[in-house]
């Protein structure tokens, strides 16, 4: 077609799961020009969801994560350098060691990194670890095999939990700490999280929630930790599970609108400039960026999950190489799931956009079930436990924007069909961040994600 | 007979060889209600939201209409019950049958399934013509399910006549015996059942490596079956296991045979093999609709409310040649990449043994087209089977050399 830009230098900054997807598509629908992938890790791109799982119970190790090439990526690959800056009006990339990569378009797709624990001399405490790499996944495995006698888990979302998990699987001691009132909270709300709670603690975890860890002890090597109600634990390892920070530092001179909460772009995954101008050169991918979703009222949604990554990098690929009319946009519907303590659950669209929620069906006493999220009258999530295969029907019902609560009949509805408040905290309240960050406003809730001062 | 709607043309053996057309009419009908209060579904993405809708039971016992079929005697098996009932019996069959418990089973068949082609292979070489149901397509499920379970495959001949006693009692073809067939089906099923129960209290004693000794040992800490449950799932899979992917085989290669191009291109090319065995399972699948579905609240299916209760028939076949989601869906194409066909249905009730039956599938294809000399249909169309459900020749004669 006339005028579909196939040629020309295109970069793309951050070589994970997102980068390495987009640069498959764009080779996938003809892109002939040269192509540039930069990484701040020194590896090829590795899949991180069996970092938290199967590496720390050792039935995988760390370096055995490398996520398959879909096809063969004709790129140039600077892998183990960083972007330190953008230069929107020279069109270049400027990088750590001060090589200068020019672009005619560029795909940021830098995704996140751990939070670290705030007091910088704690955290360099032996001991005292964050997960979030190959690296860091592996030597987190390596301290579990050397058996210590208790694993302090800071922050009960999805990365923390399924720590405390494979802690438990292994038949390590563990303390898991959590500010807000119960594990998995943030994402799933009041009713799943009270389930979380209770199986985490059948699973002989010390879960100890609404408080806050206020010091890491030692001397040089992790001892213990002191909470907020004025206990205290020996520990001699802690991982620091407070969730994700954007890395979007490099663009701070940019001129491109971008923030802790992420790179806002438009729903074709097109950046916006400081000005809320789009622009035409610049895209945004996966973790770091910050969409429009129509069927969650246009808020921008910042997802960390994998399966977004993996189809707004397509998305963003598919554009880049594209005109006009024969652009797509970003419509999926999120989805993300997690194995822990002997659960399989699984989740689309945004939990944490609801006001009620009700179990449609199953039970929370067999702990099988689907919970199903609605907001001001409708569906707008569902999240299975133990019972994946039924969500394909209520990804439907959140697509089609059906009535909340959903129809009656369903064959195995066991409890109360009574919708109950969803209880989804202000993110302020929890240890960790939330994994889906609605970070547009409502007239009339706060769902603004606050990002703590460090 | 009845009048002749819709559902008894499908149904009527004459059109049997080819009910495809009628398939087209029941899509251009959208939802068809039928004269007896029966609903036939027939497009693709609408039988897709059925198999995933929570209000469609699989229990037959749901209906509101007087259910002719009712059996007497054993309690439905899995397939015909729903959660959590249904979950919690398939979790504890599966626990000897595929992952997470035994996630090698049906990949440590392979060569086992291998040397069971080429010994039929064997026994029929250097014959002109033979029968690919008799002498290939049904001997092999047969075995290879024997195995499995744990059955004395010289038994074959007992229940191989319950087994078609069973099948002409899930035969929804309305208007014809409507009590004998099922009262037969009810008494085969529990003769069946009470045969395998009788083998499976042996293995308590002798345990092997089959699926009827880990139903009756093994770990009990997420629950066991009961010698009742032992009998429904064990006649279940020896039933499944039976009859539904010898219409696989055979439909594969009455197929192959009607597209000589297609079929030169899988001998030169054995590893597009799996390709074609899911595009076969779209164009000819052995299981041509679920005659037992209903629905527990009224639904709305493309502007028709189907009632609650009423009997809910989901034509796989249909869906898997329907025009808006297939292109092109009268076409054979072992290369085509979009095959997300309805073969093994789809939803909680998705196909207990697709791996299985993909494995024996592509090993016996692969084994036969290779092994077959310029082979012949000797007729075209074959004789088909009674059943319309359990659809797939009754012979098909081929010659070759």
């Amino acid at each position: 077609m006339h005028g579909e830009p196939r040629d020309g230098r295109i970069v793309i900054v951050g070589a994970s799961l997102a980068g390495l997807r987009a640069a498959e598509t764009l080779r996938e629908e003809g892109f002939a020009g040269t192509l540039t992938l930069i990484g701040e890790e020194p590896h090829t791109p590795y899949d991180r969801p069996p970092l938290s799982k199967q590496v720390l119970l050792g039935t995988v190790s760390a370096d055995k994560t490398g996520l398959p090439q879909r096809r063969e990526v004709d790129a140039e690959w600077k892998l183990g350098v960083r972007a330190t800056g953008l230069d929107p009006v020279g069109k270049q990339v400027l990088l750590a060691d001060g090589e200068k990569v020019p672009f005619d378009r560029l795909l940021i797709a830098t995704g996140t990194r751990a939070r670290p624990w705030p007091n910088p001399a704690e955290a360099a405490l032996d001991g005292v670890f964050t997960l979030r790499t190959i690296e860091d996944a592996g030597r987190l495995a390596e301290r579990l095999d050397a058996g210590p006698r208790r694993v302090l888990v800071v922050g009960a979302g999805f990365t923390g939990s399924e720590i405390a998990s494979a802690c438990r699987e292994r038949g390590l001691e563990v303390t898991v700490a959590e500010r807000g009132p119960a594990p998995l909270v943030g994402a799933l709300g009041g009713t799943l999280g009270a389930l979380a709670a209770k199986l985490q603690r059948a699973h002989g975890v010390d879960l100890r929630c609404g408080v806050t860890v206020t010091a890491l002890e030692g001397n040089g090597r992790l001892t213990g930790a002191r909470f907020s109600d004025g206990t205290g634990i020996d520990a001699d390892v802690a991982v620091v599970a407070l969730g994700a920070v954007r890395n979007t530092e490099w663009l701070a001179e940019s001129g491109i609108a971008a923030g802790p909460r992420g790179v806002t772009c438009d729903a074709g995954c097109r950046a916006f400039d400081m000005y809320g101008i789009v622009t035409d050169d610049v895209f945004a991918a996966g973790d770091v960026a910050r969409f429009p979703h129509p069927l969650f009222e246009y808020q921008l949604l910042s997802l960390e999950h994998w399966g977004n990554a993996v189809a707004q990098a397509e998305v963003a690929a598919h554009n880049m190489i594209h005109a006009g009319p024969r652009r797509r946009p970003h419509l999926t519907v999120p989805a993300f799931w997690s194995s822990q303590f002997g659960l399989n659950i699984k989740s689309v669209g945004v939990p944490t956009f609801s006001d009620q929620v009700v179990i449609a069906q199953g039970s929370l006493k067999d702990a099988r079930l689907v919970a199903v999220y609605g907001y001001r009258g409708r569906v707008t999530a569902a999240v299975s436990v133990n019972q994946a295969k039924s969500l394909e029907y209520y990804q439907r019902l959140i697509e089609t924007a059906a009535p909340f609560p959903p129809a009656p009949g369903a064959a195995d509805r066991i409890e109360s069909p009574e919708p109950v408040p969803s209880d989804v905290p202000d993110p302020k309240v929890l240890s960790h961040g939330p994994t889906v960050a609605l970070t547009g406003h409502l007239p009339d809730r706060r769902l603004t994600l606050v990002q703590p001062a460090r | 007979m009845a009048a002749d709607t819709l559902f008894h043309r499908i149904t009527d053996y004459a059109n049997r060889a080819d009910p495809y057309p009628l398939y087209a009419e029941l899509r251009e009908a959208g939802v068809a209600r039928q004269e007896d209060g029966s609903y036939l579904v027939g497009t693709y993405h609408a039988i897709e939201a059925l198999l995933h809708d929570p209000r469609i039971s699989s229990d037959r016992r749901k209906r509101t209409v007087p259910d002719e079929t009712a059996e007497e005697g054993l309690p439905p098996a899995f397939i015909g019950l729903d959660d959590p009932e249904h979950h919690r019996l398939r979790a504890l069959a599966m626990r000897s049958f595929g992952p997470p418990h035994t996630p090698d089973r049906i990949d440590g068949m392979h060569d086992e399934i291998t040397r069971i082609v080429k010994d039929l292979i064997g026994s029929f070489r250097g014959e002109e013509r033979i029968d690919v149901v008799d002498d290939f397509a049904y001997p092999l499920p047969v075995t290879v399910i024997c195995r499995l379970l744990g059955v004395p495959i010289e038994d074959e001949p007992r229940f191989r006549e319950w087994s078609d006693a069973i099948v002409a009692g899930i035969d929804p073809t309305p208007g014809e015996d409507p009590t004998e067939r099922p009262r037969a089906a009810a008494e085969a099923r529990k003769a069946m059942g009470l045969y395998l129960g009788e083998l499976a209290e042996k293995r308590r004693t002798h345990p092997s490596d089959d699926m009827l000794s880990a139903f009756v040992g093994g770990d009990s800490s997420e629950g066991q079956l009961t010698p009742l449950e032992i009998m429904t799932t064990s006649v279940l899979l020896l039933i499944a296991g039976h009859e539904t992917t010898v219409n696989l085989i055979s439909n594969g290669i009455l197929t192959l045979l009607r597209h000589p191009d297609e079929l030169a291109r899988l001998r030169a090319e054995p590893a597009l093999m799996p390709h074609a065995v899911e595009e076969l399972l779209r164009y000819e699948p052995p299981v041509q609709m679920l005659p037992q579905r209903t629905p527990l609240a009224d639904i709305e299916v493309a502007g028709v409310t189907i009632p609650q209760g009423a009997p809910l028939i989901l034509l796989l076949a249909s869906g898997n040649r329907d025009p808006l989601r297939f292109p092109d869906p009268d076409r054979f194409d072992p290369t085509r990449d979009d095959h997300q066909h309805l073969g093994f249905g789809s939803g909680i009730h998705s196909c207990f043994g697709a791996p299985l039956a993909r494995l024996e599938a592509q090993i016996a294809l692969n084994e036969l087209i290779q092994y077959l000399d310029h082979p012949r249909l000797v007729e075209d169309p074959p004789p088909y089977r009674r059943s319309p459900v359990l659809r797939g020749p009754r012979h098909l004669l081929v010659e070759s050399g």
